[in-house]
């Protein structure tokens, strides 16, 4: 039996099986609740190559999604020619999704890879080498530092580097320069996940499992189109689904995706609630459990704090009303409460349609409410997954590269930041540590304003991933910021820069990277990176030689040279904090299946699950933060958390909801929400320049239901033009089933179909995270189908 | 109770002042996103309080002719510019907050003398919801200061 899926590109009868375009999941190995997942091995090699003919295998896992499947690099002929998943690794069983299988490698060789630095000379880029271009770069960071100090620079990193560049990043960012502005573009993924964890747990981590899938009763997906973004995750569901036993199902999504097809057949619900209501959906479902005595009493009692503040905030939100605000059946949400209440073993997961949506913390804090009010933590099937949107967000999370303080340490507790200024022998004065660190959108408004008049954006596109596009290109080209970028390609951001460095990728360089369920993989270099071009690791390297950064005694800052010591440098500086990596080293790791962090003396084969012991990581003194208002983002103060005494409770939190910044109007009547497609990855850098996956979504479209389509004149493939009051694009119009009233349009591409252009500047105050799927918009026919 | 009803009419006013501050600031600082909004949000949040003590008003009537000493601030008509500017504006903004809410505290030691439920529980949780405002615009101005008195031109 075939379920839950629907194969978007039609081919020709005859079709490969195995063709991972035609049939995204792969064939089912459907299983009862708690039996093993058994291997299935996928494997793609370029030109036709068979197995035999590949030179060598190496031990990587792939990066195109948070999911971090295991694999091997085919190398032929000194070039990548192909992937194979890994039928031991723990987090895929041998599976690889359409990304990861037709999109690993064919970017690595493509003609228009960057292998030359390039700095602007009169208004052009122009190639040069490694020392004129770092020159520059020095020369005006010297410049800065003497004229304006640590609080010019800014760097805007990525999702998708190895945990040792990052290391080095925040180290150099932190203790070499000494600005608080540094994030990346996970901020615009993953910053929800992260800040919801520390919010309700006191620090960030995965509490669940993707072995939770096997277990599983009932499977909960708040805004997470997992069919979309972590293929072989649903794979893993769907080999549930199709099982004996299946979940139930529960999908809240305003879109009638393949998860929400899944809902009926079994036995679960979906949610199509409005856009921008999530917080009225949590906050009933939490109202529902208390009311209805689905919860743990004791378990909250002995292992919580604040249940009678939630349950002051969460008492309106009787079925009724919250059908009303989300645009769902009453009926709808005490079903979905009645199943999460009286199951024993759910797994939430939540992803964009929340993180990148109106409240976003809020909302998704409330899932974790849902969890607490049950005891429903660190038991097999029991997890919750935060989930991350790139593969290496997890490490910029938890070096601090990002706007966290490495380790997971809390930047208002002088003793965490004593601990780095030990670790990197410098004065605690130069760590920034005076406010919480900078985040994404205000690191670019100070660009804007000059106030940062450096600014390094690495292995990143904001010119195509920020929000409201055209402004972010004009601080990007503007005179006011000098702007460096290092990439593989001459992108969109590339473009704009000052000052261009070729980087190498993924397979031509070593390092680490941890998924969502906490996986650690040690991916190894396969080739030699095109060109001149260099891993980041170096250039960060280069950059501080070149700067002279030193500790306090006078001695080089950067100590670390290969990987594998920024590796050891790391596991030093995680020792003692939730992400402990104090016991894995190379050499475990390239015999591991993929092993989930904390990994310490006492636990050496990693952790499957966090909070078995129901303690959490709240005390005051070891905490990741104090908390924060989740309306305003008001930081809690030392003196009022240690009032609270948590010692080891988690935190129940809850918020009312508000309606959207951007309501619809007479002007513009529908709501606007952006998206990903299976096909693509992020801008596209990589998934681009893969054949199979090009072909299979070459361009952007926009999603109507046909209702709405009908009102407008529009049919499907009619040219539609899109417009907000940022401003407008054109795409091709597909009528979908999906919440009347609702726009779609997938993010991914540059151009006239470029959905930022439409996206407003706004962001959840807690998370700081952009809000990408929530503006109002009209949509009118641009022209007609089919020649357009 | 002359005073108590003067400390009533007086809060009024100060949440109003307070509430088109709010204003004043988001419109003037309409492209620092998050104070737009969040400025918007904490205006609702006086205009509510203000509600709430309507019917406290009434029953007491505002008498605010024979006030002891000027209490009362002035609001903002104007946002200033810049990052600098934005600081002066939030310190202006917590100015005005915190003789929102030290008036709350006051009325609510009256309320709790006169046995005052109603004026007890408004007084109460507006100056909860004050208190959240404040801390907002502490956490804001620490984030904004470095920036502004540094590096800012
Ligand atoms: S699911 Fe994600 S990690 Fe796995 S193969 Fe697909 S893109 Fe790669």
């Amino acid at each position: 039996m075939r379920l839950g899926y629907r194969s978007r590109v039609t081919r020709a009868a005859g079709a490969d099986q195995d063709d991972r375009i035609v049939d995204v999941p792969g064939p089912a190995r459907p299983h009862p609740s708690g039996s093993a997942w058994e291997p299935r091995v996928d494997l793609h090699l370029e030109d036709g190559l068979a197995e035999a003919e590949v030179d060598h295998w190496v031990r990587s896992a792939c990066v195109l999604c948070s999911n971090g499947c295991g694999c091997d690099i085919a190398v032929k002929d000194g070039r990548m020619v192909g992937v194979r998943g890994r039928a031991d690794d723990r987090v895929n069983r041998g599976r690889l999704g359409p990304k990861g299988l037709y999109g690993s490698t064919p970017w690595s060789h493509s003609p228009d890879r960057l292998t030359r630095p390039l700095v602007r000379e009169g208004g052009d880029l122009v190639e040069t080498d490694w020392d004129t271009a770092m020159g520059r770069i020095v020369a005006e960071s010297r410049r800065l530092l003497d004229e304006k100090g640590p609080l010019s620079h800014g760097f805007y990193t990525s999702g998708q580097l190895f945990l040792e560049e990052y290391y080095a990043q925040a180290v150099v960012g932190k203790a070499g320069i000494g600005t608080p502005h540094m994030d990346g573009n996970t901020r615009l993924c993953t910053a929800t996940a992260a800040a919801s964890l520390k919010e309700s747990f006191g620090a960030d981590g995965q509490p669940g499992s993707y072995d939770d899938v096997e277990h599983a009763e009932a499977i909960f997906l708040y805004g997470h189109n997992v069919a979309e973004t972590q293929t072989v995750l649903w794979r893993r569901m769907l080999d549930r689904i199709e099982g004996t036993d299946p979940p139930a199902v529960v999908c809240v999504d305003p879109r009638e995706t393949d998860v929400a097809r899944a809902c009926g057949r079994t036995g679960g619900v979906h949610l199509p609630v409005r856009v921008g209501t999530n917080v009225a959906l949590v906050n009933g479902l939490v109202r529902e459990l208390l009311t209805r005595g689905w919860t743990d009493d004791a378990w909250v009692a002995a292992h919580t704090l604040g249940r009678e503040d939630l349950e002051a905030t969460v008492a309106d939100y009787d079925p009724e009303r919250v059908g009303h605000i989300c645009g769902v059946e009453p009926d709808d949400v005490r079903r979905a409460a009645e199943i999460f209440g009286t199951t024993d073993r759910v797994l939430s997961t939540v992803l964009q349609g929340f993180y990148q949506s109106h409240q976003a913390t809020a909302a998704s804090v409330g899932v974790n409410n849902l969890h607490l009010l049950r005891g429903m933590l660190g038991r097999p099937g029991c997890g919750i997954l935060q989930m991350n949107g790139q593969p290496t967000a997890q490490n910029n999370r938890e070096t601090g590269a990002d706007g966290d303080l490495t380790g997971f340490r809390n930047w208002q507790n002088p003793q965490h930041v004593q601990r780095l200024a030990e670790l990197w022998n410098v004065d605690p004065m130069t760590i920034p540590h005076w406010s919480d660190p900078t985040h994404a959108m205000q690191i670019f408004s100070y660009a804007e304003a000059g106030t940062i008049g450096l600014l390094w954006v690495s292995a990143t596109n904001p010119a195509v991933s920020m929000p409201e596009s055209a402004r972010i290109k004009r601080i990007l080209g503007g005179e006011q910021c000098f702007v460096v970028v290092q990439d593989l390609f001459f992108t969109e951001t590339a473009a704009l820069a000052d000052v261009v460095l070729p980087a190498a990728g993924w397979g031509e360089k070593t390092g680490t990277f941890t998924n969502a369920d906490r996986t650690v993989h040690l991916s190894e270099q396969a080739v030699d990176p095109p060109g001149e071009a260099r891993s980041d690791l170096d250039i960060w390297m280069a950059y501080a030689d070149a700067m002279g950064f030193e500790d306090k005694d006078g001695a080089p800052l950067v100590k670390w040279r290969t990987p594998e010591e920024w590796f050891d440098a790391w596991r030093e500086a995680s020792a003692g904090r939730p992400c402990d990596y104090s016991a894995l080293s190379y050499d475990t790791l390239r015999s591991s299946e993929g092993i989930q962090w904390p990994v310490t003396e006492e636990q050496p084969d990693g952790t499957a699950r966090l909070y078995a012991d129901a303690h959490f990581p709240s005390d005051t003194d070891y905490c990741e933060t104090y908390g924060h208002d989740l309306l305003t983002g008001g930081t809690v103060t030392e003196e009022q958390h240690r009032a609270k005494a948590p010692a080891g409770r988690a935190f129940l939190k809850a918020e009312h909801w508000t309606p959207p910044h951007e309501q619809v109007s007479d002007e513009f009547p529908l709501r606007l929400t952006t998206g990903r497609t299976v096909y693509q990855f992020h801008t596209r850098t990589k998934t681009g320049r893969a054949r199979p996956l090009d072909a299979a979504a070459p361009g952007p479209w926009v999603e109507l239901c046909a209702a709405d389509a009908g009102a407008l004149g529009l049919a499907d493939g009619d040219e539609a033009e899109v417009t907000t009051p940022r401003g407008s694009i054109r795409a091709p119009l597909r009528v979908r089933e999906q919440e009347p009233g609702t726009a779609f349009v997938p993010f991914h591409y540059a151009g006239e179909g470029q959905a930022n252009v439409l996206t407003m500047t706004v962001w959840d105050p807690v998370s700081k995270q952009p809000t990408f799927k929530t503006a109002a918009c009209r949509v009118a026919k641009a022209g007609p189908g089919g020649g357009a | 109770m002359p005073h108590l009803a003067t400390y009533v009419g007086l809060v009024d006013h100060s949440e109003q002042v307070l509430a088109d501050s709010f204003r004043t600031v988001a419109d003037g600082h309409a492209h620092v996103a998050d104070v737009h909004h969040l400025c918007l949000t904490l205006a609702g949040m006086c205009d509510r309080h203000r509600e709430q003590l309507a019917p406290v008003v009434e029953r007491y009537g505002e008498e605010d002719l024979d006030e002891p000493e000027r209490l009362r601030a002035d609001a903002l008509l104007q946002a200033r510019e810049g990052e600098i500017g934005l600081l002066r504006d939030l310190q202006d903004l917590h100015l005005l907050a915190s003789l929102v809410k030290s008036t709350w505290v006051v009325i609510a030691q009256g309320a709790q003398g006169l046995r005052d439920r109603d004026l007890l529980e408004v007084a109460q949780s507006s100056q909860q919801e004050t208190d959240r405002q404040l801390t907002w615009l502490n956490t804001r101005m620490k984030a904004a200061a470095p920036q502004a008195l540094i590096v800012a031109p």
